[in-house]
């Protein structure tokens, strides 16, 4: 039985820009679809299909079981949205923006009414529940928007970049506020641009780029393609670079690389905290002065790099990548189609 | 399949109620339009700006023009005939500016990605835009009271039954409700409030320009006289000029002998309606597919 979310070969061109070249989804009922992807990958215009909101040139979609084509207002009924932009008005007050939504979902005045009522205390704006929107702060907003979102606690759920523009603090408030619903049953499709949220949330994910579903798979299954732990050193001149290779090459189980210009060097290990302690010891003997090293997990973002051949772009500064170090290779490479981690840099023989 | 209707907050939401499409569509619609006059009092100053314009506009044609421009069948220099005149026109013109409010506050409502909101929900389709032009019209209907006060302080009387006034003023609303239709789809169709703004007013100054609104059409070359009798604009002008019984020497007449200065009460209805047929089937379906 086709899941909660199903889509077979969607296809969306907008002139030139295929934003989606034949993508297939199927999210089982109670589940979470992790969408990632960078900016312009698709990710966006999947999800306004899937929720009626434009009209894909080909292919078929089906959400709660209803045919998203042939009866949108039905599945209009079954869903809840919650997109890019805090969608409220910001001239209402918090209850009467959800009574006005509860109300567009066809409640009676009263229902709408109590509902606004729980759905302000449950979001934590219950002393604001009567202030305008514009006087929210952003996170407020979005906690308003996502209650809009679940007003009539629609079993099937899209959220498009939920976090994105959130600080931290909010961030992590809303990822709570989400994980706590997919707790109560709710069949949800994330699209995101931070690795750590889809790791975070999602049971499955897939990634999305030009259009297409390049990879899909658990967060673990995922991590495994890109292969294991990795030791990553960092030294403190670039002529000690040759040595370090040197050193590292003697540990290494597989092809490495070098970046000259960050004095970083990365090789792929098996062996775990006591190699590094050798490769300490060693490179001490060998006189190589380093500025850092640390044994690296593969993370999702080395999973973008390797399936497309470029970071995922966060989209404001304060990224939830942040720390991973990714992001640095982005700028120099747009959009280029060579997969693997040896691109652009110099590999370690 | 199971459908789960228990959140995490609790009690199961009440479940949507079944409308049939009529009922649902005019309660969508009085939603919508609540929500937009709310708005209204909240942003007082769109409101107070919507008024200075018009009363700037009395003031200034009344005593900067009055006295230079002759009305056919009253006395050279007449201030009171013109004064008489110009009114239904200033009405006229008050009620058309609806269409750059409507069509900002929609295209703001794209920009903030509240249009996509609606159009994920149950709604009936076109609520949004219904919700839009009532409120609209409770604005232009407030402007026109407001206005009318004004004009009757400096001078501006009727000459007819109270009906008949008020008939004329239903024109007026109904024109000014057309054209918020107008604005609607200009607002669905640019991508900002202030290209929705400037886009709903400029096409606004030829069309009330080449018009009976301000001056006697019978100043005007041949050519625009053709143009300005047949103007939609001034048939509403015409026919609440004479509802109002403000027609200087007598029943309103033609220049060029177009059929609606003949019959401008009828004309004015036909117009109105027209557009508010063509305007809403356009802009409903450019909602249906709009992109934000």
């Amino acid at each position: 039985m086709p899941g909660a979310i199903y889509a077979e070969g969607l296809v969306k061109t907008f002139g030139d820009v295929r934003a989606l070249d034949g993508v297939d989804l199927d999210v089982p009922e109670g589940t979470v679809l992790g969408m990632l992807g960078p900016n312009g990958a698709g990710k966006t215009t999947a999800v306004r299909v899937l929720t009626t909101l434009l009209r894909p040139d080909r292919g078929t979609a089906r959400v709660a079981g209803i045919d998203v084509l042939a009866h949108p207002d039905k599945v209009r009924r079954s869903i809840g949205l919650s997109g890019q932009f805090a969608a409220v008005d910001e001239y209402l007050t918090g209850r009467e923006n959800l009574m006005m939504v509860g109300q567009l979902y066809q409640m009676s005045g009263r229902d709408a009414k109590r509902r606004a009522v729980e759905l302000l205390e449950r979001f934590n704006l219950g002393d604001a529940a009567d202030r305008t929107a514009k006087t929210y702060s952003g996170g407020m907003r979005r906690r308003l928007d996502l209650a809009a979102a679940l007003v009539v606690s629609p079993p099937v759920m899209f959220m498009d970049e939920p976090t994105t523009g959130l600080d931290p603090r909010n961030r992590q408030a809303l990822w709570d506020v989400i994980q706590e619903l997919v707790a109560g049953g709710t069949t949800l499709l994330l699209t995101t641009q931070y690795l750590e949220e889809a790791d975070r949330l999602a049971h499955d994910i897939c990634v999305v780029d030009h259009g297409k579903v390049i990879a899909r798979g658990t967060s673990d299954q995922l991590k495994a393609r890109t292969g294991g732990e990795r030791v990553e050193v960092v030294v403190h001149a670039p002529e000690h670079l040759t040595v370090a290779e040197e050193v590292l090459r003697g540990f290494g189980k597989g092809e490495g690389t070098v970046e000259p210009h960050t004095r970083k060097l990365t090789v792929p290990v098996a062996g775990g905290a006591k190699l590094l302690a050798e490769v300490i010891r060693e490179l001490d003997i060998r006189g190589v002065e380093i500025d850092d090293i640390g044994l690296r997990r593969p993370t999702l973002d080395d999973v973008f790099i390797a399936l497309t051949g470029h970071a995922a772009e966060a989209a404001d500064g304060n990224g939830a990548n942040g720390g991973t170090g990714v992001a640095e290779g982005a700028g120099d490479d747009e959009g280029g189609g060579t997969a693997g981690l040896g691109r652009q840099k110099e590999g370690v023989k | 399949m199971t459908t789960v209707t228990e959140t995490a907050g609790g009690a199961p939401a009440p479940a949507p109620q079944a409308r049939s499409g009529v009922s649902r569509s005019v309660r969508d619609s009085l939603v919508v339009a609540k929500r937009n006059l709310i708005r209204m009092m909240r942003i007082p100053e769109v409101v107070i700006f919507g008024l200075i314009q018009p009363i700037m506009f009395v003031v200034l044609f009344t005593y900067v023009f009055g006295g230079s421009i002759n009305i056919p069948g009253a006395p050279v220099g007449d201030a009171q005939a013109y004064r008489e005149f110009l009114m239904a026109g200033i009405f006229a013109q008050t009620v058309t500016f609806a269409t750059a409010g409507a069509g900002a506050g929609i295209a703001d409502d794209m920009h903030k990605g509240l249009i996509d909101r609606f159009r994920s929900l149950p709604m009936s389709r076109g609520a949004v835009l219904t919700g839009r032009t009532l409120a609209d019209l409770v604005q232009t209907a407030l402007t026109l009271v407001v206005l009318a006060v004004v004009a009757l302080l400096i001078g501006w009387r009727t000459h007819e039954s109270l009906a008949e006034v008020l008939a004329g003023f239903a024109l007026l609303l109904l024109l000014g409700y057309a054209f918020s239709w107008i604005g609607a789809l200009i607002g669905l169709s640019v991508r900002t409030p202030e290209a929705a703004t400037s886009g709903g007013l400029i096409w606004l100054f030829p069309l009330t320009f080449i018009s009976n609104a301000f001056v006697p059409v019978n100043g005007m070359p041949a050519f625009l006289q053709h143009v300005a009798e047949w103007n939609p604009f001034s048939a509403t002008v015409a026919a609440a000029r004479e509802l109002f019984g403000n027609t200087i020497g007598g029943r309103t007449t033609s220049v060029t002998g177009a059929w609606p200065m003949e019959h401008p009460v009828l004309a004015s209805v036909i117009w109105s309606v027209l557009i508010i047929a063509v305007f809403r089937t356009l802009a409903v379906r450019k909602y249906r597919s709009a992109t934000a």
